[in-house]
């Protein structure tokens, strides 16, 4: 183990500095190549204008490299690999996809993640919404807001495990120690398994994604909602709108582009999701989505690289229509400048 | 803000136990994880963790000692003892001879098992049996009692955690794969992010488009490539393929559209006049981004990092596709996830488990919320 903490200190001095060598190093480099001090005046210009021609590779250099290895060439090899078998040698055409639609266990989860897609993003964004307009009338506010994001720092396993410990069954008629079916027990109903019980098993799985990302939906439209000017409220209260009218007409039309980049986010997160499924049911009992099938399919049976390939497209086709819609943003945004 | 709703008294009061259910319902389930791992290990499956600071009871069966631990006092033939070994701090109130009636004698009464043969047990757990006549067997006598436990706290779980199951050996991986990760990154994406908001070349808003796209693509699509990829280097340089190496590229990889995209965007925001006056005064690009730039970013670089390290740390899918299971490269998401598998039930090692693994990000999130909200801010409310 010191020898693993040796190599881990080695590798960040070795990384960073080698990251420090580079960027200084070529830098230097092109300055004694094409110097801009102690030569002629046209000269001077003609190598200044070749420094900025080449200076700014050399700063974006290494991230190309790393993001056109680790990103763009994966998404182009996918793409490839889902017309493939499961070696990703011979060529199927479109047998994965129409593997994959004839499928059970795949059309579960899509309806599956049709379902999450339906509840959590919207759930999350009511959630937030709710707690922010509630939090910012009161003065702790601020601590109620910490205590509700914070699960956002846990990972989905360790949620995953806090969940099941609530959900945790025990035969009727003995001591429940999950906190679910002790409520039952006491309210006069009888525990049960509630990860097992299907369809309402996702459900249970989905409560705790919204348990992690309300917060994150509250911080951002609380943001949003301090960023309303207060006259368009006073305005408002003036002209004597109740509060149910002034948060509809009011508030809400004024944050609109905030909570669609929040139900979005949450959308892209939901499509992933994988850690909780995993580890809570690992798609047993009908619970199965796409992104645990797929880890799935990469291993099953010696693993099917075409088949998981194919799932993997499957989520980024749904991902498309978001990425389009952020990049048109974005130009916008910029105003092509 | 909009004060008119909580105008009566009835209004604010309403508000005021909204927020105050919705805080103890998010707060709840860490707080039930916490509480049990702390427990004895028996109260946690006696009683529920909301009656962790009550007497849990419970009942039991035990037997006592043989024939052969008699001793003859007084005529007659004895066995004596305590039923709860040394340390335990239990009381019983009621006993029995029958699993159909367990709690039969007050504890401190009397049975009579017939012959003339008699049991006392006492609330502390000791007892005496005696007999006129010497007993036999290598069986002793079953006895069942009610026992109450007072309300016992303890560390012992995270030592058994810590030490053997190796949730400690796990830790340590998991700061191995974190730190680097984390780190390196850093550079490379404000480097990237510095020429893409300050310097002029072709095909710069290409780039930026597609970095912005790349922010959403899903790691699910990067998996088999570059599973692919990393067995056939190991099978060319006749390496191993799972290394912690592999990792951190990765991560830095995943990492660096969000890098690049957050660091960006704040690096574009720096007033013009800066970089012009500097520039004028004969300072190169490489001068101003280490002496103007990187200084001026300290804030939207700790919020990358706190983003980078809490992915990494709470990630599991990136660490069993590209680390190995063994306890040498075993991570503390994918240790929880083996521990669920095989100690299914054992929940004193599961909840103090899962809450060395939280621990990190908790403290981290605490002590650095104010970047991290800032960071959450501009990554998403800008571009989305």
């Amino acid at each position: 183990m010191a020898a693993q903490i040796l190599s881990a200190i080695i590798t960040i001095i070795v990384g960073v500095g080698g990251a420090v060598a580079y960027f200084w190093g070529a830098n230097r480099l092109l300055d004694i190549i094409f110097p801009s001090r102690g030569v002629a005046g046209a000269a001077a210009i003609d190598n200044l204008r070749r420094q900025g021609l080449i200076r700014p590779w050399l700063f974006i250099g290494p991230a190309l490299i790393i993001l056109t290895v680790y990103l763009i060439y994966p998404v182009v090899q996918t793409l490839w690999l889902s017309f493939h078998g499961r070696n990703g040698e011979d060529f199927v055409g479109f047998a994965n996809y129409s593997w994959a639609f004839g499928d059970r266990e795949f059309r579960n989860s899509i309806f599956n993640n049709l379902l999450w897609l339906a509840v959590v993003p919207a759930a999350c964004t009511f959630l937030g919404l709710v707690i922010a307009v509630l939090t910012d009338k009161i003065w702790w506010g601020t601590i109620a807001k910490s205590l509700i994001f914070l699960p956002l720092a846990i990972s989905f396993v360790g949620a995953s495990v806090i969940w099941k410990f609530i959900y945790e069954y025990k035969g009727d008629g003995q001591t429940q120690i999950g906190l679910l079916n002790a409520i039952v027990q006491y309210l006069g109903g009888s525990p049960q398994v509630w990860i097992s019980l299907p369809f309402w098993n996702n459900f249970f799985l989905m409560v705790i994604l919204i348990w992690i990302q309300t917060g994150f939906a509250m911080v951002i439209l609380s943001a949003a909602l301090r960023g309303i000017p207060e006259e368009t409220i006073e305005a408002a209260v003036i002209d004597g709108a109740n509060p149910f009218q002034i948060f509809w007409k009011i508030m809400i039309p004024q944050i609109w582009g905030t909570i669609a980049v929040v139900w979005t986010t949450i959308t892209i997160l939901v499509l992933k999701v994988f850690d909780i499924v995993l580890t809570m049911t690992n798609g047993q009992w009908n619970s199965q989505v796409l992104a645990n099938l797929m880890f799935d399919w990469m291993f099953r049976g010696g693993g099917d690289f075409g088949r998981g390939a194919t799932i993997a497209i499957i989520i980024m086709l749904a991902v498309l229509p978001i990425m389009i819609w952020n990049i048109r943003q974005a130009n916008r945004e910029s105003g092509g400048h | 803000m909009a004060n008119s709703t909580g105008k009566s008294f009835l209004g604010r009061f309403g508000v005021h136990i909204a927020v105050l259910v919705f805080v103890t319902i998010w707060t709840i389930p860490t707080l039930g994880i916490l509480v049990s791992s702390l427990r004895d290990k028996d109260q946690i499956i006696a009683s529920g963790w909301w009656n962790a600071f009550s007497s849990s009871s419970q009942t039991e069966a035990g037997r006592l000692p043989p024939a052969s631990a008699q001793i003859e006092k007084d005529g007659k033939f004895v066995i004596e003892g305590n039923i709860f070994e040394e340390g335990q701090e239990r009381n019983i109130s009621a006993f029995g001879l029958r699993s159909a009636a367990p709690t039969e004698y007050e504890a401190g009464a009397v049975a009579d098992l017939g012959d003339g043969v008699s049991l006392q047990l006492d609330e502390d757990g000791s007892f005496v049996m005696s007999s006129p006549v010497a007993f036999e067997g290598e069986r002793g006598q079953r006895v069942y009692y009610e026992s109450s436990a007072p309300p016992r706290f303890t560390t012992e779980n995270y030592e058994t955690v810590l030490f053997s199951e190796g949730i400690g050996r796990s830790f340590m991986n998991s700061l191995t794969v974190t730190v680097p990760a984390t780190v390196i990154p850093i550079m490379i994406a404000a480097f990237a992010a510095y020429a893409l908001a300050w310097m002029r070349f072709p095909g710069r808003a290409l780039i930026i488009a597609v970095i912005i796209g790349l922010l959403v693509v899903p790691l699910q699509m990067a998996l088999i490539p570059l599973l692919q990829l990393y067995n056939g280097v190991a099978l060319f340089f006749g390496v191993p393929s799972k290394t912690y190496l592999g990792i951190w590229l990765a991560h830095t990889g995943f990492g660096l559209p969000f890098a690049i995209y957050l660091l960006r965007s704040y690096m574009a925001g720096l007033p013009r006049e800066l970089m012009e006056s500097a520039r004028i005064d004969g300072a190169s690009d490489f001068e101003i981004f280490i002496k103007i730039v990187l200084p001026l970013s300290f804030p939207v670089l700790a919020s990358f990092a706190i983003f980078q390290f809490l992915w990494v740390w709470n990630d599991l899918l990136v660490a069993i596709v590209f680390l190995g299971s063994g306890s040498d490269q075993l991570v503390l998401t994918g240790k929880l996830n083996a521990l669920l598998g095989s100690r299914g039930g054992d929940w004193e090692i599961l909840t103090t488990s899962a809450f060395i693994t939280i621990i990190v990000p908790l403290i981290v999130f605490f002590s650095l919320q104010r970047y991290f909200v800032r960071g959450l801010l501009a990554g998403s409310v800008k571009g989305g």
